[in-house]
């Protein structure tokens, strides 16, 4: 038996790709928190990966976990990574901050890059996020112009600052069009459940809403809103081939510039820790062709969207009232990026009360 | 012509010795076959599966941390199963246990003292045992089904966790983040070996409640009364046994196992309460029981097996490229064989002709394993 174990990790050892070869090569690990076949978030991520290998070809070397749950095992999932050989780690979600610090902390030599978190507590750990709600605010604009009845549906996920930046910014958005609009908001309390998303698109439509937005990640609720001859926004990815009829636009998570710029920075050995929140000027918020609406409409969304990305613009931009109609920003006051990043309020015109 | 299972009248012995290891074969056999057919080496996504997690100390470590709750969870579910108990809803004592033990760390975190660790462990113990009490006086009480009951109050027990780590229990300081404060270092279960990795002393609460579960249920009375009321309820009664405070004791032993392993989890492995703390350990558990026949050490056994699986099933994803798909398949071809094996040892396949069917469709037992 051990000689029979002993013949196997020889083996193993000379079929393993490239162990020995992995010198002169970079290393790229990547967690994600959900499978690569979600067509959302962490399949986005997973664009960023093939994108960053097919930018470097054989001077990178890539890895990946994907459903990897969050809390013990996700410590487990990036020391393993730690230890094959990864010079940089992406962990792709919240849930994996202290987890990423903890063995950031234990191998100083590796770099780690954690999504959407906020703690840098070594050197060695970088944070990134996109401005998703800059999307947000040209999907109002489209929702406001197009919507017959003044109310839109948006499936959020959780009560988190990020959600909440982008529900703010939808109703902005749409209030710049039509100042009474109103959102009514159903939390799914999940990042990734069709059959929840597809009962709260269900039951937003129930409510009389003509037009739905999502901040969840499956295509469930485009698929609903097609059956029930709706018009609706895709999630982090292009879901027209799930509404081909229906999906108006859709907020595209692009990382692949990032994870090149980063990955590029270790092989030259410039790599710094940083907080990096980029939008659509950097390329990091994309949105996907405008479809299925009238031209005047889709000349209304692409000039916001140029706004936007020229800087000439900023969705958090005076004046704002808050939901209980309390003055929340100047005339002409722009939102602090630090503050928006801590937002746990809603605007004026937003139909729900936020879970406290 | 169709299949049938009929009960053995006498089972082999040496079969039954062997039975886990036929299993184990049969399914290296079909993985190697499977990965094969991926196009990928067996030999070497075999070896990342088994051998590679157990060759690295950090790597028993994390064996000893994924294993030490599936280990609690089952040697405490063992009693309730061999008293005839079903009790289906440890996930849900896991999480009670592990809210209850953290009331200290985060209502009172400037309470610090050497004895918050300690009282943390009682009060999840308690908490579990408590909250599993409740399917065992409603069935004591009116009857009711338990694995209804049990199953239920999971989720009961995972929408609390969620309401209070969004609303009072949320870290002030984090960012409206839904996730309790971290806990304070007199509220951190300690590493056994800090210096080679970080398993905690869950895994050695694990092994000692194994040992004793095991004495207990072998040497002791109350083990004999928990296996006569389970096999025979009536000839536990002609004993003098009664199977109501039975049901109580065997519900209150394994929801206090399972909060133990619930406060184990979050002050150990975790470091804080969030809206999930675990990934179905209290259904995984399940599985472990039976795996462990219901033996204590047995159980101690299937758990580390089937935490290597979970290791393995990582290693092989990132070494070989395995989808997370193919590796939960391939922990499924596990379950089967090791229950296929121990079906065929307690029954027969017999292909019976239509018209007899009938006839012996009486006779034919369905396995309840």
């Amino acid at each position: 038996m051990k000689k029979y174990l002993l013949a196997l990790a020889a083996s193993a050892a000379i079929l393993l790709p490239g162990a020995a070869s992995a010198q002169d090569k970079t290393k790229a690990c990547f967690i994600y928190v959900g499978p690569i076949g979600d067509f959302g978030y962490s399949y986005q991520h997973h664009q960023g990966l093939l994108d960053a290998q097919k930018h470097f070809g054989d001077k990178l070397e890539t890895a990946y976990l994907e459903s990897v749950p969050e809390g013990a095992d996700a410590e487990r999932a990036i020391e393993r990574f730690a230890r094959s050989g990864c010079d940089i780690i992406f962990a792709t979600s919240f849930g994996f901050m202290d987890a990423t610090n903890k063995i950031a902390g234990r191998f100083p030599d590796i770099k780690f890059e954690h999504a959407t978190g906020y703690k840098r507590e070594h050197p060695n750990v970088a944070t990134y996020n996109s401005k998703f709600h800059e999307g947000r605010y040209v999907q109002g604009v489209i929702a406001a112009s197009l919507s017959e009845k003044g109310v839109a549906g948006y499936i959020a996920s959780f009560p988190i600052p990020e959600v909440v930046m982008g529900i703010n910014a939808f109703v902005l958005g749409a209030q710049s069009v039509n100042p009474d609009f109103k959102v009514k908001v159903v939390w799914a309390n999940t990042w990734f459940d069709a059959g929840k998303e597809a009962d709260a698109a269900k039951a937003l439509i129930d409510q009389g809403v003509d037009i739905i937005t999502q901040h969840t990640d499956s295509t469930a609720p485009i698929q609903v809103a097609s059956e029930r001859g709706i018009k609706a926004f895709g999630q982090a990815t292009d879901m027209i081939k799930f509404g081909p009829e229906t999906q108006l636009t859709s907020i595209i998570d692009d990382w692949g510039p990032y994870y090149i710029e980063r990955i590029g920075k270790v092989m030259d050995g410039t790599w710094e820790q940083q907080d990096v929140w980029g939008g659509m000027k950097e390329g990091h918020v994309v949105m996907a062709p405008y479809t299925n609406m009238p031209d005047d409409v889709k000349k209304l969304a692409e000039e916001t969207e140029a706004k936007i990305k020229s800087g000439e613009f900023n969705p958090y931009t005076g004046p704002i009232n808050k939901q209980d109609g309390t003055q929340w920003l100047a005339d002409g006051e722009v939102a602090e990026d630090g503050f928006l990043l801590g937002l746990n309020f809603y605007v004026e015109g937003v139909d729900d009360q936020l879970p406290q | 012509m169709r299949l049938e299972l009929v009960k053995r009248p006498q089972q082999s012995r040496a079969f039954s010795a062997l039975s886990p290891f036929i299993a184990f074969g049969l399914t290296i056999i079909a993985g190697a076959i499977l990965f094969a057919a991926l196009g990928k080496n067996p030999a070497t996504t075999l070896y990342y599966y088994f051998v590679e997690p157990l060759m690295e100390v950090w790597s028993l470590h994390e064996l000893a941390i994924k294993a030490a709750p599936l280990i609690l969870i089952a040697v405490g579910l063992s009693v309730c199963f061999l008293s005839n108990n079903w009790n289906i809803g440890a996930e849900g004592q896991f999480v009670i246990g592990a809210v209850v033990g953290s009331v200290l760390p985060v209502m009172f975190p400037d309470f610090q003292f050497w004895f918050v660790l300690p009282l943390m462990l009682i009060m999840g113990m308690i908490g579990g045992a408590a909250y599993a009490s409740i399917p065992g006086i409603l069935k004591v009480r009116f009857n009711t089904n338990e694995i209804l009951t049990s199953l239920m109050l999971v989720y009961v027990a995972q929408l609390f966790l969620d309401w209070l780590v969004r609303g009072p229990w949320r870290n002030p300081a984090g960012m409206n983040f839904p996730e309790t404060r971290t806990f304070h270092s007199y509220a951190i279960l300690p590493e056994i070996l800090p210096a080679s990795g970080r398993a905690h002393w869950g895994f050695v609460f694990a092994i000692i409640a194994a040992i004793v579960l095991w004495f207990v249920l072998s040497k002791t009375l109350k083990g004999f009364e928990i296996k006569v009321l389970g096999q025979s309820p009536r000839a536990g009664r002609f004993a003098g046994f009664s199977a109501g405070k039975m049901t109580l004791f065997a519900f209150a032993v394994s929801g206090a196992m399972a909060g133990l392993a619930g406060i184990s989890e979050v002050s150990g492995a975790i470091g804080q309460l969030r809206p999930a703390i675990s990934p179905g350990y209290g259904f995984t558990a399940i599985i472990v029981a039976f795996l462990g026949r219901l033996n204590p050490l047995g159980i101690v056994a299937a758990g580390l097996v089937l935490a290597l699986t979970y290791l393995g099933g990582e290693a092989a994803q990132i070494s070989v490229g395995l989808s997370d798909k193919v590796v939960r398949a391939f922990q499924g071809m596990i379950l089967f064989f090791v229950l296929a094996c121990d079906t065929l040892i307690h029954y027969q396949i017999r292909f019976v002709k239509s018209k007899a069917a009938t006839a012996s469709l009486a006779a034919a037992q369905v396995p309840n394993v």
